[in-house]
Formats: structure tokens, C-alpha cells, sequence
């Protein structure tokens, strides 16, 4: 039979299943295959919290969606036009996101009386004409997998448990995805366990045959390559590339990375990843809690290390009181909270972004620390480096705003030339500054503000730091008012100096005559882009422009929010950025938000940008 | 050797164990053989932890109970230098109990100095974890309710190393405990009762009494016999607990011999039990001393001598592992 090969410019696949079914990893190979193969891509991993929530649940449901295309895209795309359902909560949990006419393939061997009844279908969806307006494949996905197995001296319930390889296999017959990757990466997942490893193999073969043979599926798509800038491209999580852009801070720094950490979700991969790096001198520590991760980091900071702390909104929380300290004794410290929904313990596996006024207020006194936000996965190699640039140069923490939308999330990566990056080397002090020769440990740089650092072990520079409000130049505990004035606003003029080393904020304006700018910050960065894009194609004047650095701003910001004549900030909190620009620069912007834990879809932020610009 | 007073001005009230403490460490440091540069003294907060100011060493004045935290990173990042942490006992036992029992328990190679004077000064005079049961204080017109902490039995139930407790006043005990702590390699752990003239005046004096303190104090020597005066030693109970009897009585030979070394803890637990009822019988100088792998040792030997010094291809090979695919 020959089937017929369709192109496509872009496809959406979403795998949904219960959460023990797989379905992480499945969507993470086929993500790969997808990346080989030279797509442009973006992810969302979606998981609950439990580790296994109860088999067939609504909560237990897991899922991964792929965007991929033959063109740059920004998101994990709004709605899929394939879903994959390994069972009825999966179907149940994710047919509303669907478009109509969207592809579902659906595992019939889960949907019985009883699995349907526990998600609430009063009858069979395959059957009752309720899905009438989308194309659906049934596949007896399990028992299918079980037959191809029959032959392997393995247990039913290992047999079973296949049917994610068999699926994998299916989809990647389907977008003619390369195999190799997948095929390689089950060696070494199962190198230990040659049955185990024959039997996935042969799964696998078994969802691609039948694809290629089946009549169900008589049309096979194909997504061109993407054409992406010349490089070596490979695919990153933000995490990774967080981790990556530490390890590669240290380096240019040419001080040895320390991480104290204390595991926390979604932040706990940048432990993980950084804990297999000894080779290149990095030291982590798993601490007994959030507290001794920060204090561990600048302990090894005061010793002359990068000392770097990783977290999410919680335990950023308990972070405060040394960051107090980090300020007060002026020494560098990178922070990175992968923020997640709060308060409190919130929705640990879903993204928010509202730890803006936390990060940039959340200590006691007049305690200004630099604040980040990367833009997208990738961004976050970028962001690292810059936070260490920033750290190390002005001798200050800074605070990096990922969040669980991007550390999860994943996309291309052109890898940088190391030769390429910058040279971020500060010299420690090794010699007195005083005028009589002693060491003054508060006498500062008169450009940058940066107080010296000099590190135990240097001879004749021993100096006490410390909380307690230090005088200017000495260091020595001073409560006079005169000083304390000083030295807030000395640490202060000291932040807010760095404007005039970061770049002025880019705004996106091809025709040069929007009146209206779309303006956010962080890992929101894609779904806006896309939705400006849809305006434009439609027809829209829009402009838009995104923060990375939020404190301090950009020097031109002011400038730019007063050249529209609305400015439209989207955020993923109630508004926080939205209130620091009204605070700083009297402009009103118009304030749009949503914290469903989830990212924004471009095809509702187009409509709110078309609504403004309709409304001026 | 070389002076290690700072040019600060020491500010503790009037009669404050503090200072006797602070004129011992810095008679002891020329001795200790370390440059002044390699030193650190990291403290949290409260009367005892503004001790790093009055010494010419590197000092980092912190927060409160985060002392052994930040000692730990920058112990285990720089096993080069000499690395003390000053702490009381709200400091170290309340805000900051947590990482002092992990810092114990992983044995990184600090010096652990607890000043204990059963009361909080700094915020003056509220009673402390070591303050004993039905304490009457300003927080606590009816009495404490709360169940001290032993300090010393805290420090072995967190598997330290070396664990040791001495006096304020005796110089020359604080001295020899002060050199057995630089000496171990790994956390040790030194509590010093210490006296606050202003808000629980005389708390030790029974063992300062010099017509009371050798009927008192229990003089831990390795290798020699547990003895409390003249009359009175130490034995074994049937049930592994140690205490004290009539020399006359139970025959010189039954009285234990101190054994600082002894791998399992038990010994100097039950060592730790013995001062009840209050100061009848005390003891004091180094209650073990055993040997174990350090955890700035451990990190080094994971770190290794693989560690790359070639950064930047060690660096751009890790960038460009896993699966690439090139654009051209």
C-alpha cells in the first residue's frame, strides 16, 4: 500500500495519560526526534504534583504538549491538533483544549465501564456521537502492544507498560520523525536489562509498523525543517540552560562554582544537573533547608567562590534574611527562583510569575538587589551569564526570575562559541586601599560603586563584615544617622548605577507608527510575541517590547512607555509589573492578567491587543 | 607571634564571661600556627557573636543561627583555611539549632565555640533552650515551661566528632580545650559556660567556688580515671549508665578510665547525663575525639583530580553534548 505523505507547515501533538503511563517521556522523545530532525519547536509539560496520583483520575493526568514547525515559533501552541488519550480521564481532562476537526487517537483497551464511570462518562464517548466534530483513530494501543510482545520472556504487567513505545512509534510514523535517537536512547535507558530493552525496541517497531500498514491511517504528514540561523542547534529546558549558564558564569568568571541548594519543585533540576559537573570544579550542597542553601552560598562567596542558591517561590521566602545580609556585607550571589504558583505551598508543577514584588521588595530596610528574567529556555544560558556579569562586577545578589513554564519547557538552542562569550574576570584585592595603608573594606569603586573584595587568605586585608550597618570607607559598626543615610542611599545609587550597563530596551515596531505596545517581562515572552504576531498578520499596528531587566529598568524605559499612546502589560500575577511602572513613571497602563498556572495563549492575547488598539 | 587584637573597642558589660573567653582565644591563636589571614571567624548574633570585630583575622558578623551554615560553605569551598564559628546558646540552640546539628553531623572542619550562659542577654534577659525548667524570667513570670537542651548530649546525638565543654574562668581548662578542637580535624564542638553578670548573675558559681568546684567538677583526662575529688569516682552501672561512687567503697580499680576515642557514642553520652541533678557532679574537658572523614575532605576527593583547568573546551563540550543537529 502506498500512503499518501501530506505537508504541513506546523503541528501540535498532545500526549495525555495517566501519570504512570509515561507520558513525559514519551513527549520528551518525540521532542527530540522532532529536534533532529531540524523543526523549530516548544514544549509544555504538564504533571501533577503527586508522584503517582490515583490510576484513571482526573488529577492523575498527565500531559506533553509539542509545537513544532517549518518556521520560528514562540509557543507550545494554544490548542493541539492531535491529542493522543491513553484513557478516558486523559480524553476527559483534555478534549475541551481541542479544535474542531483535531486528530485523537485514543488507547480503546482503557475505555471500559468502570474506567469510564470513574471520570463521569455516563456513556461512551467512542460511541455516543459526542465527539462527532473531531477525526478519531481507535487503537487497542495496550493489547496491541501486549500481542507484539507475546513472544518475549517478560511480565504482562512490563508488556503493558509498553504501550508508550508503541504510541511513540505510531506518532513517529505518522510526522516521519527519525528514529535513531529514540532507538539509541532506549539502549543505554535499558543497557542492564536486555529483555526489557528488546521488548521496547519492539514495541516501538510495532507502532511504526502498524502506522505504515494500517488502513486507519492511510496519510502521513511531514514538517519541513525549519530554516533557523546557521549554528549547531540542539534542544535545551530551562533549567539546563539555567545550569549550562551558571557552570559557564563560573568559567568566564574564573571563580569556582558553589551551589547551595535545598531540592524544591521545579528548581530541583538545576541541583541535579549541576551535581554531575565536579569535573569542571563545581561544588554543590544539598543543605537541610532553604536557609543553609543561601547561607552555604555566601559563606563560599565571602571565600571567593561564584556562590549561587537555587529555589522556588516558597522557599525564596526564607531566603529573605540573608539576602538582607548579602546586600548589607556587598558580596555577589546569584539567586534563581524558578517561580511557581503561590502563595504558600500553591500549585508546585504550574507556572506563575508572581514573585516580581517579592524579589524586588521582599526584605526588610532599603534592600535593592538586581533583578532578571529570562525570556524563553534558551534565554536562560543567557540570563545566567548575565546575572553572574552583574554579580561579580558590582559585588551585589541578583535575583533571577525563571519560572516553571520555562524551566519544563524546552526549545532549539544554537550553541554559542565559548571564544565568543565574555570575559567576566574580576581580579580580587590583594593590596591595601586606605591612605595609611590599612584596608578599607568599604572604600568603594567610583564608577561602579563596588565595595573591594578581598578574599581569606589574602595577608595584611583581614576584615570584619557583617548585618550591622557598616561606616562608609572603615566598615566598622557605625550607628550614626548621618551614615546610615549614606550608605542606603550609597547601595542604593549603586543598583540603580547598573542602568547605564545594561542595554537600553529594544522595541519591536516595523511599521513605526504603532500606538499602541504590548510590554512584559519573563517567561511570558513567546505567547505575546505570537500574539503580536497574529494582530500584525491581521492587519494590526502593534509594537512590542520585553523586559530582562527588571531592576534596575532599562534607562530608556520611561521614554518608551510615554511614546504610546496605550501600553498593554500582560502578566501572569495580578499585576505587579503593571504597578511598578505606574509607581516609577506615572504612566496607566493597561493592566491584562490570568494565573490559571498555565502560560497565556497567543490567540487570547491577540484578541486583547486587537481590542486596544481598537479602542484608541 | 603576632598581636590578634583588633583596634575595636571591646563592648560587653562590666563582668562578662565574654571577655575572659575572648583574652583566652586570642593568647591561644599565635599558638595555633596559623597565618592571621587564614583565619575566619564567622558568628551569628547575640552578646557572644560580636566577638569576630575584636580580632585581626577575617570575620564575618552574621545572622541569627546561620553561623554554621555559612561557615559550612565557606569551609567546604576553602579547606585552606581555619574556619570558627561563635554562637551562644540561643543562637546555636533556638534560631540556629538546625544547622548546627547538620553542620555536626556532616562533620564539616569548623570549630564550634557555644557560649553558654542559659539566658538571653542581647535581648535581654528572657530565659534560653538551656535555661533550666521553671526559669522565672520577663517571658516567663510563672517559670519556663520548657525542657532544656543538654548541649553536649545534643552535639553527640548529631554524631559529632569531638565534643567538649569547659568554663569561662578557667583559663588554663579553656585553653587546653580550645587546642584540642583546633586540633581535630572535622566539627568540634566546644560549649563554655559562660556567665551573665547582668541577666543570670552567678549561674555557675557553684563550680567557680573554689571551696566548691573540686567536689564538683569532673576532670576528663584520656586514659586516666574519672575522679571528682579525692573520695568519689566514676562506675560502671548495670546498665551502661555511669555513676558515681565512693572510692573507699567500690575499689580504685572499678573506676572507669577515660576513653575520649571509643567509636560508638554511648560512653560519651552517658558521660553527658551525669550533671543532674544541677552541678552536682560536672563534667568538663573533651567527652570524645574520634576520627572520621571530613566533609570538605569527601567534597575535594569527589571533585578530584579530574577537575578540569582547561575551562574552555571542558566548557564547550558540555554545551554541545547530547543530540545537535546543524543549520547551515
Amino acid at each position: 500500500m502506498t500512503k499518501q505523505v501530506k505537508q504541513l507547515d506546523r503541528v501540535i501533538i498532545r500526549f495525555a495519560g495517566d501519570s504512570g503511563d509515561g507520558m513525559q517521556l514519551t513527549g520528551d522523545r518525540f521532542t527530540q526526534e522532532t529536534a533532529s530532525f531540524g523543526n523549530d519547536l516548544s514544549t509544555l509539560p504538564n504533571f501533577p504534583a503527586e508522584i503517582r496520583a490515583p490510576a484513571g483520575t482526573l488529577p492523575g493526568v498527565s500531559s506533553f504538549q509539542l509545537h513544532f514547525a517549518d518556521h520560528d515559533i514562540m509557543t507550545p501552541g494554544d490548542a493541539p491538533n492531535v491529542l493522543v488519550a491513553m484513557n478516558p480521564a486523559a480524553l476527559k481532562a483534555n478534549v475541551d483544549d481541542l479544535p474542531r476537526g483535531a486528530t485523537i487517537i485514543v488507547n480503546t483497551d482503557e475505555f471500559t465501564k468502570r474506567a469510564l464511570a470513574k471520570v463521569g462518562y455516563d456513556s461512551d464517548p467512542l460511541s455516543d456521537g459526542s465527539l462527532a466534530e473531531y477525526k478519531v483513530s481507535q487503537v487497542p494501543l495496550t493489547s496491541m502492544t501486549v500481542r507484539a510482545l507475546a513472544d518475549f520472556d517478560i511480565s504482562k504487567k512490563d508488556a503493558q507498560r509498553a504501550k508508550n513505545m508503541f504510541a511513540l512509534g505510531l506518532l513517529s510514523w505518522m510526522y516521519n520523525r527519525p528514529t535513531e535517537g529514540t532507538l539509541g536512547f532506549l539502549k543505554s535507558k535499558f543497557a542492564g536489562k536486555p529483555e526489557i530493552l528488546a521488548a521496547n525496541l519492539a514495541a516501538f517497531q510495532a507502532g511504526w509498523n502498524f502506522g505504515e500498514t494500517t488502513e486507519d491511517f492511510a496519510v502521513s504528514y511531514e514538517v519541513k525543517p525549519a530554516q533557523l540561523p546557521p549554528g549547531t542547534y540542539r534542544n535545551i529546558t530551562g533549567n539546563l540552560a539555567i545550569s549550562y549558564g551558571l557552570i559557564a558564569g563560573s568559567r568566564l568568571s574564573g571563580l569556582p562554582l558553589f551551589l547551595g541548594s535545598y531540592p524544591i519543585t521545579p528548581a530541583s533540576d538545576i541541583l541535579h544537573e549541576l551535581s554531575k559537573h565536579k569535573r569542571l570544579g563545581v561544588r554543590t550542597f544539598q543543605a537541610e533547608d532553604e536557609i543553609a542553601g543561601v547561607g552555604a552560598a555566601l559563606g563560599a562567596a565571602f571565600g571567593g567562590s561564584l556562590g549561587v542558591t537555587t529555589t522556588s517561590g516558597p522557599g525564596m521566602v526564607l531566603k529573605a534574611e540573608t539576602l538582607g545580609l548579602a546586600v548589607m556585607t556587598e558580596l555577589p550571589l546569584l539567586v534563581v527562583d524558578v517561580q511557581r504558583a503561590g502563595p504558600s505551598t500553591g500549585m508546585p508543577t504550574k507556572t506563575e510569575q508572581a514573585d516580581l514584588l517579592m524579589a524586588m521588595f521582599g526584605r526588610n530596610g532599603e534592600s535593592p538587589v538586581p533583578v532578571l528574567a529570562p525570556r524563553s529556555p534558551s534565554d536562560c544560558f543567557d540570563i545566567a551569564i548575565e546575572a553572574t556579569r552583574i554579580a561579580v562586577k558590582y559585588r551585589t545578589p541578583v535575583i533571577v526570575l525563571s519560572d516553571g513554564y520555562l524551566a519544563n519547557g524546552s526549545e532549539p538552542w544554537r550553541i554559542p562559541d565559548v571564544a565568543e562569550l565574555p570575559d567576566l574576570s574580576v581580579p580580587f584585592t590583594t593590596e591595601p586601599n586606605g591612605d595609611d595603608g590599612e584596608f578599607l573594606p568599604y572604600r568603594r569603586d567610583p564608577e561602579t560603586l563596588a565595595r573591594p573584595w578581598a578574599v581569606p587568605g589574602t595577608p595584611g586585608l583581614e576584615h570584619r563584615i557583617g548585618g550591622i550597618e557598616k561606616s562608609d570607607g572603615s566598615g566598622n559598626i557605625s550607628y550614626s544617622p548621618a551614615n546610615h543615610d549614606l550608605m542606603v542611599r550609597t547601595r542604593q545609587a549603586k543598583i540603580d548605577g547598573i542602568a547605564r550597563d545594561i542595554p537600553e530596551l529594544e522595541v519591536d515596531d516595523p511599521t513605526g507608527d504603532a500606538r499602541v505596545l504590548v510590554l512584559g517581562w519573563g517567561g511570558t515572552y513567546g505567547s505575546i510575541a505570537a500574539g503580536v504576531r497574529r494582530v500584525r498578520r491581521a492587519g494590526g499596528t502593534v509594537a512590542q517590547a520585553h523586559l530582562r531587566h527588571l531592576n534596575p529598568f532599562p534607562a530608556n524605559l520611561g521614554e518608551v512607555l510615554r511614546s504610546y499612546d496605550r501600553v498593554l502589560v500582560p502578566e501572569i500575577n495580578l499585576g505587579q509589573l503593571a504597578l511598578l511602572l505606574r509607581g516609577r513613571f506615572l504612566v496607566d497602563v493597561i493592566s491584562y492578567t490570568k494565573v490559571r498556572g498555565l502560560p497565556f495563549k497567543a490567540e487570547e492575547l491577540a484578541g486583547v491587543v486587537q481590542e486596544v488598539i481598537d479602542r484608541v | 607571634m603576632k598581636d590578634f587584637k583588633s583596634d575595636q573597642e571591646v563592648r560587653w558589660c562590666p563582668g562578662c564571661g565574654d571577655y575572659a573567653i575572648l583574652a583566652a582565644f586570642q593568647g591561644f591563636l599565635p599558638e595555633l600556627g596559623v597565618p592571621r589571614e587564614n583565619i575566619v571567624i564567622v558568628s551569628g548574633i547575640g552578646c557572644s557573636s560580636r566577638f569576630p570585630y575584636y580580632l585581626s583575622t577575617y570575620g564575618m558578623h552574621s545572622i541569627h543561627g546561620r553561623a554554621p551554615a555559612i561557615a559550612t560553605g565557606l569551609a567546604a569551598s576553602r579547606p585552606d583555611l581555619s574556619v570558627w564559628v561563635i554562637t551562644g546558646d540561643g543562637d546555636g540552640l533556638s534560631i540556629g539549632g538546625n544547622h548546627l546539628i547538620h553542620a555536626l553531623r556532616r562533620n564539616v572542619n569548623i570549630n564550634v565555640l557555644l557560649f553558654n550562659n542559659r539566658i538571653y542577654g542581647l535581648t535581654k534577659g528572657q530565659y534560653s533552650p538551656t535555661s533550666e525548667a521553671g526559669k522565672i524570667t520577663k517571658s516567663s513570670p510563672m517559670g519556663s515551661l520548657d525542657t532544656p537542651f543538654n548541649p553536649v548530649s545534643l552535639a553527640l546525638g548529631a554524631e559529632a566528632g569531638f565534643v567538649a565543654r569547659t568554663i569561662d574562668s578557667d583559663r588554663q581548662h579553656l585553653t587546653g580545650v580550645l587546642r584540642a578542637a583546633a586540633d581535630h580535624e572535622g566539627a568540634s564542638f566546644v560549649e563554655i559556660y559562660q556567665n551573665c553578670p547582668i541577666f543570670n548573675d552567678d549561674a555557675f558559681e557553684p563550680l567557680k567556688d573554689p571551696a566548691e568546684r573540686d567536689m564538683r567538677l569532673l576532670r576528663m583526662e584520656h586514659g586516666e580515671p574519672l575522679r571528682i575529688g579525692a573520695d568519689r569516682g566514676v562506675v560502671m552501672g548495670d546498665y551502661g549508665e555511669l555513676k558515681v561512687a565512693d572510692i573507699a567503697e567500690v575499689g580504685e580499680d572499678a573506676l572507669v578510665r577515660h576513653d575520649a576515642h571509643r567509636a560508638d557514642p554511648g560512653y560519651a553520652f552517658a558521660l553527658s547525663r551525669m550533671d543532674y541533678p544541677a552541678f552536682e557532679h560536672v563534667p568538663v574537658g573533651v567527652f570524645r575525639d574520634i576520627s572520621r572523614p571530613t566533609y570538605d575532605e569527601l567534597m575535594a576527593e569527589q571533585l578530584g583530580g579530574a577537575e578540569a583547568r582547561s575551562g574552555q573546551e571542558e566548557l564547550a563540550s558540555l554545551l554541545a553534548g547530547g543530540d545537535t543537529w546543524t543549520v547551515r
